[in-house]
């Protein structure tokens, strides 16, 4: 199980990837190990949307179970990955790489100290 | 009794609803049907009752004993007697799919086939196993085009062609949603077969534009330049098709359409007042994830056999209560086996057999009702299928009541639902109607118009 040191993670298994005022966000590996094979991405937002934390990116569905993916924090939607349509598979290989989900312009930083550093998320996976 | 309730569940349901007693649920009903008083006779033997009931039954009409020409959405075509046989067999003889369906391969076999049937019917990607009738599938259309938007788009175009009841359907379905607007078909927009205004109206908040392919009064419209302005709007176009048409017109797949609706009841189901019919709903591949109900799908088990699965059933409620469009499952899967068995009987080429006829009987009919005085087209330039409409001479209630007495249903009065069409009766004609049929309608008409 992959937990990079760089990102954050929320307590619904999303991560967050900090870049100045811009986050972009994903799922986490132990988040697709456990939906396992995934057949389908669907966006809730479009891009110049307004987002609170807590609120949908999008829901995902796998051979075993449907989730919600969620913003871990509050912001502007810069930019949603529209190539994971058909490249859904992409959320299971590489899901901190070409996995990504969105990107947003973080309107509330404070929100960020609410997040996990990896070594807090990977005890808080073994746990579960 | 089972009574799953509680006396304190119920007072608390109605608070969290707000209302003070039960009966305060049915205000929709007018108040005089809502406890009617039974003035019951004294209870009669099993074989009084057949023959009171019986008597009463004979007040009745039926189309095997009336030459009938009505048509207006439900049509009097003829089912082979096998689609009763097979379809009254212990193994089919039920409308739901098991709870763990894979067990029932007969089932899911012979929803597979529909679909696939309904596919190439239609020229879509897939089919789901069908919604209640032509008027709820056409309301299902329009829901799933509000989530397909997310709710962002809210202008609906129905078209005023579209049967007038699966208008008043989809207004039935959507009355809760207070955010969408159903338009397209106020009078202004008129029926003229050139789809002018009514591309007029698409713009950017519009999610779908709907048509009937023949539209409601038989005619044949090319609806190409209509799809293309739909999609430059980025917005969906729905068919509600009739499918015995699709026998030999051009599936509505070819022409652009996003989602195709329609009445099954011509495909193998008897006319009956209130059903049971069939919906059908296909789509494409890109709405595949949106529609309701389920798809069946074919694959190989462990052992490399053939077998059948439930492949997706993505907006069902028991998957996602809260993401589930409708509530529909495997709905009309009786009447959906009859459409099956219908179309699997007559074959590719005995269907397109049975559209032909229909499409040359009723010009048949058609031309000589026009060479009648006073009797002429009302769309005189207008292709059309089985179906047409002829402006009379007198008023159609007087008309179709001098017919009766001919032992002939004339057909559907227009003027009901398009004052426009005042005086304008809407005429069908299946392959079940003869020659001589036609030529007895027609002096009768001569006798009823020229004494």
């Amino acid at each position: 199980m992959n937990f990079p040191k760089d990102l954050k993670y929320a307590k619904t298994d999303e991560w967050v990837k900090v870049e100045g005022e811009i986050a972009t966000i994903g799922i986490s590996d132990y988040a697709q190990s456990q939906l396992g094979d995934i057949v389908y991405f669907e966006f809730a937002v479009e891009p110049d949307e307004e987002v609170k934390a807590g609120q949908a990116v999008g829901s995902v569905d796998s051979a075993k179970a449907t989730a919600e993916v969620n913003f871990p924090v509050s912001g502007t939607v810069l930019e949603i990955n529209e190539n994971i349509t058909d490249d859904v598979e992409a959320l299971n290989q590489d899901p901190y790489g070409k996995g990504w989900l969105a990107k947003i312009k973080i309107s509330d930083p404070a929100e960020l100290a609410e997040l996990m550093d990896a070594e807090a998320y990977e005890a808080y996976c073994e746990s579960r | 009794m089972f009574t799953p309730h509680t006396p304190q569940d119920v007072e608390a349901m109605l608070k969290a609803i707000g209302l003070s007693k039960i009966e305060d649920l049915f205000q929709e009903i007018p108040e005089q049907y809502r406890f009617p008083e039974l003035n019951l006779p004294p209870a009669l033997t099993e074989m009084e009752v057949n023959q009171d009931l019986e008597s009463i039954a004979h007040a009745n009409g039926n189309t095997s004993e009336l030459l009938s020409f009505l048509g207006a959405g439900a049509y009097d075509h003829y089912v082979p007697a096998a689609v009763d046989m097979l379809l009254r067999r212990g193994e089919f003889y039920t409308a739901y799919t098991p709870y763990q369906p894979e067990i029932s391969q007969g089932t899911l076999q012979s929803i597979f086939e529909y679909q696939s049937l309904i596919c190439s019917l239609t020229g879509m990607d897939v089919a789901n196993a069908s919604h209640y009738d032509g008027a709820t599938a056409a309301a299902e259309a329009v829901i799933l085009a509000y989530h397909h938007f997310r709710g962002k788009r809210t202008k609906f175009l129905v078209s005023r062609a579209v049967n007038p009841q699966y208008r008043q359907v989809i207004r039935t379905y959507m009355r809760g949603n207070s955010e969408i607007s159903i338009l397209g078909d106020d009078p202004d927009t008129g029926i003229d077969a050139s789809m002018e205004k009514l591309i007029a109206q698409i713009d950017a908040n519009t999610a779908l534009v709907m048509v009937q392919y023949p539209d409601f009064f038989g005619r044949i419209i090319d609806y190409k330049p209509l799809a293309e302005a739909v999609h430059a709007a980025g917005a969906l176009l729905a068919v509600s098709v009739n499918p015995t048409a699709l026998g030999i017109l051009t599936p509505p797949g070819e022409f652009g359409a996003d989602i195709v609706t329609g009445e099954g009841q011509p495909l193998g189901i008897p006319l009956s007042y209130g059903g049971p019919y069939l919906g059908i709903f296909a789509v494409t591949n890109e709405l595949l994830r949106k529609i309701s109900g389920r798809l069946i799908g074919q694959t190989v088990d462990a052992a490399g056999e053939l077998a059948y699965v439930m492949t997706l059933t993505a907006r069902e409620q028991h998957i996602r209560r809260e993401k589930a469009t409708s509530n529909i499952c495997t709905n009309q899967g009786l009447m959906a086996l009859a459409s099956t068995i219908y179309l699997s009987l007559l074959g590719k080429h005995g269907f397109e057999q049975v559209a032909n006829l229909c499409y040359q009987k009723a010009h048949y009919a058609a031309n000589q009702i026009d060479r009648i005085s006073g009797y002429d087209l009302a769309f005189p330039d207008i292709p059309f299928f089985h179906e047409f409409a002829i402006r009379c001479p007198m008023p159609v209630d007087h008309l179709l009541d001098h017919l009766r007495a001919y032992d002939i249903l004339g057909g559907y009065d227009l003027g009901k639902d398009y004052p426009e069409l005042e005086g304008c009766l809407l005429m069908a004609v299946t392959e079940k109607i003869h020659k001589d049929d036609i030529d007895l309608l027609h002096d009768a008409l001569l006798e009823v118009t020229h004494g």
